[in-house]
């Protein structure tokens, strides 16, 4: 069916592949394209390992950043405004954040479609009216809701906190990385390289570029820096992706203690019945 | 079913009941009908089974309740019960993560069949009926899988419907009766929610008669002997009882380690994106339990030496080649006891097939192995000779083993599995009792 | 598990000591107790979501609203009637005795007195079996009360809601509702201590 003059190809153009994997069931599947990804940093989040939390100060000035830098162009279309009391935001700082926002509110006498300020119980408003909008603005790339991508990329927090801050110079980009030619790496017009990245190449410019691009607002906020921002927002971001973590590890806790009172008291129960209808132990 | 050796309840209102419907006889014959009594912890596997279709299907009822099966709303009522519905997290990692703990449960039940020989005479339809069970789970956990509508979730039914395809000439015809359409969409994601509401209630029926049948022949043991009287025996209840309770502790241990520590480790991050059909995710994998059978899927290319010998003179083409050995990598089960025709039960006693047993499961995680990694040298050929080696172990080795094997003598009974008497031949005097 | 125990005791196996006894009684408790943990869960996520709580709140701009004009709203999936009584219907409401009442409550233990008193908001479900009273719309049979009238079981409610002749048990009942200095009203909350209503006249 499909031979080799055409195995390079696919490796370049995933859906081709697939339909090709479809159409004929044999031909191998897509690799990872430029086969070289990099292991992300590894963070010592508050909210790793059994006993991890989230730290709220952090998820509020991680908010402030998304809502700052991020909110632009990538929505968080899966969380609601109200949410957010969940890390510490009172009723009307909801409210105003909220207010910012118009979503459809009931059609009017006539009929027309009106708009009505976003309310707590309403979910975060996407900057895009639609996925053609959201394209058409960004060169043709739809930048992803970040509603669950932290659970949506492997290395998770770590690969998030990793591409905010794996931006390298084109010129670096030349000497580190090859394309799938074996030739040095060039950013095209509007893309940017990154390490992370698989494939090195990405659309989203470097989001956070300079030490209090953001300032913090809360007292005893830490200094505004690159690495600070990129830490914050994606500490904000695997609250967004899983706000229940807490109540999770925390039930655990109580569950995983009660199976194994359970577990040795029905071994206990096991030995004694052996005894008593086997004779031995 | 035997009733007689309990007979009737003394109870009279319980007597009134029996005598119209002996339900109670049928339970006290559950609970106190003989089984060896030197099983040991691999029998524990199939209660634990059970345990977990009743998981599967109680936590199932419930999320159906929150669900929405359709293409626009599906991926976010699933969110909408993770973030919003009380305890929703919980209910909805316990029915993920529940899947693949049937799995490994049913898998490992499997091996302990084919270990001690438990498909032998006369336990064939049983043995029948249980990979009835195994073809009836990877349907339902397959569709399952389609329901979040996540990105794996759409091209996971893409590409194992597109299988139908292969079927010579009403191929596409069945692939769009299978969709409803002319891809996976909205009617596919619908029926896909109907059959996996309906199929667990056909597992739990097939399941009744896999009991039934299993009451019937009573359980193989590990020397793979029959019981010759009382004295090999033991009533279910409560040896059996407690220490399947038993088991259930340590399967539930292992089982919340991953639903509140680990509840995303067995799936895929792609799967936390929504469904695009204009987008393939650049690695496709199924779930770990189907990972072997992908393998064997994908080891039927065209410029395979074997497929080229075997079948591709007929003209047949590599992808039907690949679904057929796919689903015959199952099927091959149903005719395993007569390619296996050794009277001995248990490996046990057969010092070379307990070889190729290993070998076989071996084999399995290889293949398991190679189902997750790109389909491109040297995985590809390794996963070759690994499926080559999975068909010859059922179509070749255990044939010719269990004609030349020469397996080890049978101890008498299971209360004397040393020939002269041991510690469980001295203990059987205290059984008389019974 | 208690059943198990006394099958035991009665079956052919009572050769147990106390440890045993023990053992299976605190084994059963833990069962039960593990059998009821897990229960919880899934019974509690058949209670209503957080975003339906979210969502049980509904702002009505009241400004538009002229004397004698009624309106309904939605709330909680259920409609709300609001209408802004006159002078008389007011009067009307307050000459009744309440013990004359199927169900006694004065019309300022239902909406209180100074600027709310004018406002009238109740749920429009006849609470004899929910369906919903006529006498929103100017053109309705109002009843023998000049309030609301039920068509489905000829129950009669009086200008503030109060079931006056006919199968239903209970008035009309009156939810939660705020309503702020902007005239804005607020079905779901309780009006909040200090708050505006009651004292913009």
């Amino acid at each position: 069916m499909i031979r080799s003059p055409l195995r390079a190809l696919h490796r370049l153009l995933a859906p081709a592949a697939i339909a090709a994997v479809l159409a004929g069931g044999a031909v191998p599947a897509p690799a990872f394209a430029a086969g070289d990804a990099v292991a992300p940093k590894a963070v010592a989040w508050t909210f790793n390992g059994v006993f991890g939390r989230y730290d709220y100060p952090q998820l509020r000035r991680g908010l402030q950043v998304y809502n700052e830098v991020c909110a632009a162009c990538h929505g968080l279309r899966l969380v609601a405004y109200r949410d957010l009391a969940a890390i510490g935001l009172s009723e009307a700082q909801i409210r105003t954040i909220a207010g910012d926002k118009e979503v459809a509110g009931e059609p009017d006498e006539e009929g027309e479609p009106t708009v009505r300020p976003a309310e707590p119980k309403d979910r975060f408003v996407d900057p895009f009216p639609n996925v053609q909008a959201a394209m058409a603005s960004n060169n043709g790339a739809a930048p992803p809701d970040l509603s669950l991508i932290v659970k949506a990329r492997g290395g998770a927090a770590d690969y998030v906190y990793s591409l905010l801050t794996g931006y390298v110079s084109e010129a670096a980009c030349k000497k580190q990385f090859k394309d799938s030619q074996g030739n040095p790496l060039v950013p095209a017009e509007g893309q940017y390289c990154n390490t992370y990245m698989s494939g090195h190449i990405i659309a989203m410019a470097p989001p956070l570029t300079e030490d209090g691009q953001v300032e913090y607002e809360e007292a005893g906020a830490p200094p505004a820096s690159v690495d600070q921002m990129s830490k914050d927002v994606t500490a904000f971001l695997a609250w967004a992706a899983e706000p229940y973590m807490v109540e999770r590890k925390r039930m655990g806790i109580k569950v995983m203690l009660f199976l194994l009172l359970f577990t040795g008291f029905m071994y206990a129960i096991y030995r004694q019945v052996k005894k008593d209808v086997k004779g031995s132990a | 079913m035997s009733t007689e050796a309990q007979g009737a309840p003394r109870n009279r209102t319980l007597k009134w009941i029996d005598d119209r419907m002996p339900i109670v006889s049928m339970t006290e014959h559950a609970l106190y009908y003989p089984v060896p009594r030197n099983l040991n912890y691999l029998w524990n596997f199939g209660s634990l089974a059970g345990l977990s279709l009743i998981i599967m299907i109680v936590t199932g009822i419930v999320l159906s309740m929150h669900y929405t099966p359709h293409t626009d709303y599906a991926f976010d009522s699933v969110e909408r019960i993770m973030r919003d519905v009380n305890y929703g997290w919980l209910i909805r990692y316990v029915h993920m993560n529940g899947g693949s703990m049937f799995f490994i449960v049913v898998y490992l039940h499997i091996f302990r069949g084919l270990y001690y020989g438990s498909f032998k005479t006369p336990r064939e339809l049983l043995w029948w009926l249980g990979v009835v069970i195994l073809f009836l789970m990877m349907a339902t956990a397959f569709m399952g899988y389609v329901l979040p509508w996540g990105q794996m979730s759409f091209w996971a039914a893409k590409v194992i419907t597109s299988m139908v395809g292969a079927v010579p000439l009403i191929g596409e015809s069945l692939t769009e009766l299978l969709w409803g359409g002319f891809t996976v969409d909205n009617p596919t994601l619908n029926r896909f929610y109907s059959l996996h509401y309906l199929l667990p209630f056909v597992i739990l029926g097939v399941v009744v008669l896999h009991i039934w049948a299993l009451h019937t022949v009573k359980a193989n043991n590990p020397l793979g002997i029959d019981m010759k009287g009382p004295q090999d025996s033991i009533d279910f209840h409560p040896y059996y009882t407690t220490k399947d309770l038993f088991g259930t502790g340590v399967f539930l241990l292992v089982f919340a380690a991953f639903v509140f520590y680990a509840p995303n480790y067995l799936g895929h991050p792609d799967n936390y994106i929504q469904a695009d059909p204009l987008k393939t995710p650049p690695h496709i994998v199924p779930e770990w339990y189907f990972l072997p059978y992908y393998t064997i899927l994908r080891s039927f290319t065209d410029d395979w030496w074997l497929f080229q010998i075997l079948l591709g003179w007929w003209g047949m083409e590599a992808k039907l080649a690949g679904v057929l050995a796919m689903a015959g990598a199952v099927a091959v089960l149903f005719v395993l006891p007569w390619l296996d025709t050794s009277r001995v039960r248990s490996a046990k006693f057969r010092p070379v097939y307990r070889v190729f047993f290993w070998l076989f499961v071996i084999d399995c995680l290889i293949l398991g192995w190679i189902g997750a990694q790109p389909a491109e040298p040297p995985w590809t050929s390794i996963g070759q000779w690994a499926t080559l080696w999975y068909f010859a172990h059922f179509l070749v080795i255990l044939p010719l083993v269990s004609r030349v094997e020469r397996p080890r003598p049978l101890p008498h009974s299971i209360s004397q599995p040393v020939l002269g008497g041991g510690a469980a031949a001295a203990a059987a005097p205290m059984e008389a009792s019974r | 598990m208690a059943d198990t125990a006394s099958t035991d005791a009665a079956g052919p196996h009572d050769d147990g000591a106390g440890r045993r006894d023990f053992l299976i009684l605190a084994g059963g408790a833990f069962g039960a107790f593990a059998a009821g943990a897990s229960a919880w869960p899934l019974l509690d996520s058949l209670n209503p979501a957080k975003d339906t709580l979210a969502a049980s709140t509904t702002e009505v701009d009241l400004s538009p609203i002229e004397e004698g004009q009624a309106i309904t709203v939605k709330w909680r999936g259920s409609p709300v009637f609001i209408r802004r009584r006159t002078e008389k219907e007011i009067a009307d409401a307050r000459a009744v005795n309440p013990d004359d009442l199927p169900d006694p409550q004065t019309d300022e233990q239902r909406f209180g007195t100074g600027a709310r008193e004018q406002w009238l908001v109740v749920v429009g479900v006849c609470t004899h079996l929910g369906c919903i009273p006529l006498g929103q719309k100017g053109t309705d049979n109002k009843g023998e009360y000049g309030g609301w009238f039920c068509p489905c079981h000829g129950s009669h409610y009086d200008i503030s809601g109060r079931i006056r002749k006919g199968p239903a048990p209970r008035n009309l009942p009156v939810p939660p509702y705020a309503i702020t200095a902007e005239s804005k009203l607020i079905i779901g909350v309780e009006q909040p201590k200090g708050g505006h209503g009651g004292d913009t006249a």
